[in-house]
């Protein structure tokens, strides 16, 4: 089995709990270890309950985990809840003059810092924290010099007094713990490899950015405003016009009119943010302008839990926007994918000239992941499909902006071409553009129409690429899931397979186009099948049917808020092989 | 061999001439602003390809079809928003907005007021004949007060807006009104919109022949009074503008309400665009800032 630690740090928003997972993050990235991060948090500002999981090791980290080995209780309340998580070779690490320390499992150490002997705490209100980075990185064997520098870098903008401070607190810690507590068993180990660290929300602007997107427009609305950040701090750097708008119905109008003026135009949102902007996405479709929405779902519906994440958001964007019309829909796997998708989705935009959806979630787009910087490439292929941008010699045919072609894309042109002057419509339109909407005899056109702008489908399903089953082809159970679920699942075929129970994985990152044929075909000799979603009716499932007919054997479902972890997945398929159940939903332990 | 130097041909009013005529009820005041908005091009020699029309839904909102330029007909209530988005990306061109009271002050009432704060730089022209038109005749927010329509057959309970008003509170840079049967000043309030840089705002009485029986051109006629005849009228004093807004019944005012030029546009003021339209610009970002983005995460 793969090594690998975590620490989970809670505490009261406003408590300093994200410091502390910047600082470890760092210093695992630095060392060469993959990391994955996940903040369980509440839609509070100051107070309420916090709780960060941050996990490392040598090999890719797809998730969380299932289990904690240090715990940072910055609270009562999270030692109250949370001790429970730790097993034998556990630590917790906890102020011993504000935190009573709680009845441990066997063979957890719990670790008493006496904060007010070792800091001034009544000039420095997050002592603790500070000392609990250095006992804590004691404990894993980690050298001081490498908490030093990432202090001094943490506190750049402040005075030197400050960084010295923090490092001497730092310091107190590393030294009391090596004095007073029992190392970790397994010391962090280092490579020689270098990872960016970053969230998917920063993944999905800078793909924006390499995708070459120049007008990026958003209201804020969690979890989706890290990608408005992004771009607002970068966006004069990058030469990327940023703009906050008044709702969502602008953000996307806004959108459609810079991609139809020829620029690359993206906007990003939650459920909510999506459901105002479902109109003005037909009439991208009506109108044949590419545009890139991304969809960061959380728990809904209506404001539902804004905090948490879920994957219920697949059969709005199934149907956003009244009518028939080609569209595009991708989930992306990991963070790294939040990049690279971004390019490939603009490409499939652009040479179709529809909307795009990029069905993303809070998991993804708040958690943390190492990440390649080799898959951070800010040079991918860009195809802009088929796009008039000058008159040449003037001498060409009548320009007819909706041209009934076979493959039913019509050429595009940039406003302000001279000799192309004509009129885009939400209204139903003739070849030229001219409104066919209120004619009384327009049927064939309409039919015309309708059929040019759904051959685009086609292409759309010849330009992306069919999805890929991982493992053994004789597996005796196949996991199916989408998006996000990714990395949890590929971890539980891993431990079935040391309980001798071999899984083999199919993910799903393109849902529109689906390729349903080649889904069937992967299927077909498959010996059991599961559906795994974070939703509560299966919403891929019954799209799957839909699509296919096909029915799997199973379903493990969450709806809680939470992301799966590793041993929700492996006990569903347990008890699903057991023959006990063919619906499992896995209750989350950690309560926040 | 003497050069031959091609003379351009000056812009004509059959340049604008659209792909079909418009369907508007005969006698629409509609039709005497699509020939104020034509003449007002070729009075400043726009050529047509550095013009976009873009639209909502409505009666009016079938203008962009009417005249040859870029068009766009968008959705109901969402054509500044669309015609933001289409300015900033390339701000070479010269953006107008056309549409009705329910367009712009009901369903499009939020763009409304932010595109005005934007002070983007566009001219929005309003068909305003306080009555949904193309959904046969109900009320709309600017029908007074007691007005008899289909959606309220017992006369309107509800206070009609006043879209100077609110422009002015919104903070428009140019602020006026028309009258769809008076070509020549409209004219020349079109122009004086265009030529403004920032947003410029004119809500221009375009009666309904059909549905609104109340505010017919007979009825509009004796009332208009232009602020221009008044030599003491100063449209840079942004007091006696509101003042003047509120003015209805017998004397109603039309003319240029406001103007102010001392404020940047919403393309001036990002720093992003110094480098030249958006859409000429360059899309790939150099090698040190991509390298910047990455480092920043390691």
């Amino acid at each position: 089995m793969r090594q690998s630690f975590a620490i989970g740090i809670g505490g009261a928003a406003g408590q300093g709990v994200a410091t502390p997972g910047d600082i470890f993050a760092k210093i695992f990235s630095r060392r060469g270890l993959h990391l994955n991060a996940y903040n369980a948090y509440q839609s509070i500002i100051r107070g309420g309950h916090t709780f960060l999981t941050i996990r490392t090791g040598p090999d890719k980290v797809s998730n969380v985990g299932d289990r904690i080995d240090l715990l940072v209780p910055l609270n009562q309340d999270t030692m109250d809840r949370h001790l429970r998580l730790l097993s034998a070779g556990g630590a917790c690490l906890y102020n011993s003059d504000s935190i009573k320390p709680g009845v441990p499992a066997a063979g957890v150490q719990m670790c008493p810092i006496p904060v007010s002997k070792l800091a001034d705490i009544s000039r420095n209100k997050v002592a603790q924290n500070t000392l609990a980075i250095g006992a804590g990185l004691s404990m894993m064997g980690v050298g001081f010099a490498a908490l030093e520098s990432v202090l001094a870098e943490q506190f750049r903008k402040k005075e030197q007094a400050v960084i010295d401070e923090n490092v001497s607190l730092a310091r107190a810690g590393y030294d009391y713990a090596s004095q007073n507590f029992t190392p970790f068993a397994w010391p962090l180990p280092m490579t020689e490899t270098r990872y960016a660290v970053l969230s998917g929300n920063a993944a999905l602007a800078m793909g924006g950015a390499a995708a070459g997107v120049k007008f990026y427009s958003a209201y804020p609305m969690s979890p989706s405003t890290g990608v408005l950040h992004w771009m607002a701090d970068h966006g004069r750097k990058a030469n990327i016009m940023v703009r906050q708008v008044e709702d969502e119905i602008g953000v996307i109008n806004m959108a459609i009119g810079a991609a139809h003026a020829g620029v690359r135009a993206m906007c990003a949102t939650s459920g909510g943010g999506f459901a105002l902007m479902s109109e003005a996405l037909g009439l991208a479709a009506q109108a044949e302008i590419p545009i890139v929405v991304i969809d960061c779902q959380r728990a809904g519906p209506s404001t539902g839990v804004p905090t948490k994440t879920e994957q219920g958001d697949l059969w709005q964007m199934l149907g956003a926007a009244f009518g028939d019309y080609p569209r595009v829909i991708a989930a992306p796997l990991d963070i790294g994918d939040c990049f690279t998708l971004i390019p490939e989705i603009f490409n499939i935009a652009d040479r179709f000239q529809c909307p795009a959806i990029v069905l993303c979630d809070l998991l993804l787009s708040e958690g943390r992941l190492s990440v390649d910087p080799k898959v951070l490439d800010f040079y991918p292929a860009i195809d802009r499909g088929e796009f008039i941008t000058s008159n040449g010699s003037g001498a060409h045919q009548p320009y007819k902006r909706y041209k009934i072609t076979e493959s039913g894309v019509s050429p595009r042109v940039i406003p302000g071409v001279p000799g192309h002057t004509h009129v885009v419509s939400s209204d139903e339109h003739d070849e030229d553009g001219v409104l066919i909407s209120d004619e009384y005899t327009n049927t064939t056109k309409r039919r015309a129409m309708m059929e040019k702008r759904m051959r685009k489908v086609d292409g759309i399903e010849a330009s992306v690429p069919p999805p890929k089953l991982h493992g053994p082809a004789d597996a005796e159970v196949t996991l199916i899931g989408w998006g996000s679920t990714h990395g949890v699942i590929h971890e539980a075929c891993e431990l079935l397979a040391d309980q001798g129970i071999s899984a083999n994985h199919l993910p799903i990152r393109w849902l529109v186009p689906l390729h349903g044929d080649t889904i069937l075909d992967l299927l077909k000799d498959a010996r059991r099948t599961i559906i795994i979603e974070n939703n509560f009716s299966g919403q891929f499932a019954r799209y799957l049917r839909s699509e296919t007919s096909f029915v799997p054997n199973g379903h493990i479902r969450k709806y809680d808020g939470e992301p799966f972890l590793p041993h929700h997945i492996v006990e569903s398929v347990k008890e699903q092989l057991a023959g006990k159940t063919k619906l499992s939903v896995p209750t989350h332990e950690i309560m926040v | 061999m003497a050069t031959e130097v091609e003379v351009p041909k000056a812009i004509a009013m059959a340049d604008f001439k659209g792909k079909v005529d418009p369907d508007w009820c005969p006698g629409c005041g509609d039709f005497g602003v699509l020939a104020a908005v034509q003449k007002a091009l070729v009075e400043l020699q726009i050529p047509k390809h550095q013009v976009a029309t873009i639209s909502g839904i409505g009666c009016s909102s079938n203008f962009p079809g009417f005249i040859d330029t870029y068009g766009m007909h968008t959705l109901h209530g969402r054509s500044l928003a669309v015609a933001t988005g289409m300015k900033l990306a390339n701000h070479e061109m010269t953006v107008l907005v056309t549409g009705g009271d329910g367009d712009g002050f009901g369903i499009g009432g939020n763009h409304f007021m932010h595109t005005m704060r934007r002070n983007v730089d566009l001219l929005y022209l309003v068909m305003d004949n306080q009555i949904y038109g193309l959904t046969t005749g109900q009320t709309s927010p600017t029908s007074r007060l007691g007005m008899k329509t289909k959606s309220m057959p017992f006369g309107n309970i509800e206070n009609p807006i006043n879209p100077i008003s609110i422009a002015l509170a919104a903070g428009a840079t140019f602020v006026a009104r028309g009258f769809s049967a008076d070509q020549k000043h409209l004219v020349e309030l079109i122009k004086l919109g265009i030529e403004h840089k920032g947003f410029s705002f004119i809500d221009v009485f375009s009666p309904c022949v059909t549905y609104n029986h109340d505010n017919t051109f007979q009825w509009f006629r004796p009332r208009v009074k232009k602020l221009e005849e008044n030599p003491d009228y100063d449209p840079t004093d942004w007091g006696a503008a509101m003042e003047k807004s509120l003015m209805w019944g017998d004397e109603i005012p039309i003319g240029r309400f406001f103007e102010r030029t001392d404020l940047p546009t919403l393309h001036g003021a990002d720093p992003v665009l110094k480098a030249g339209p958006l859409v000429h610009q360059e899309n790939r970002l150099p090698p040190d800032v991509a390298q910047s983005f990455i480092d920043e995460l390691m």
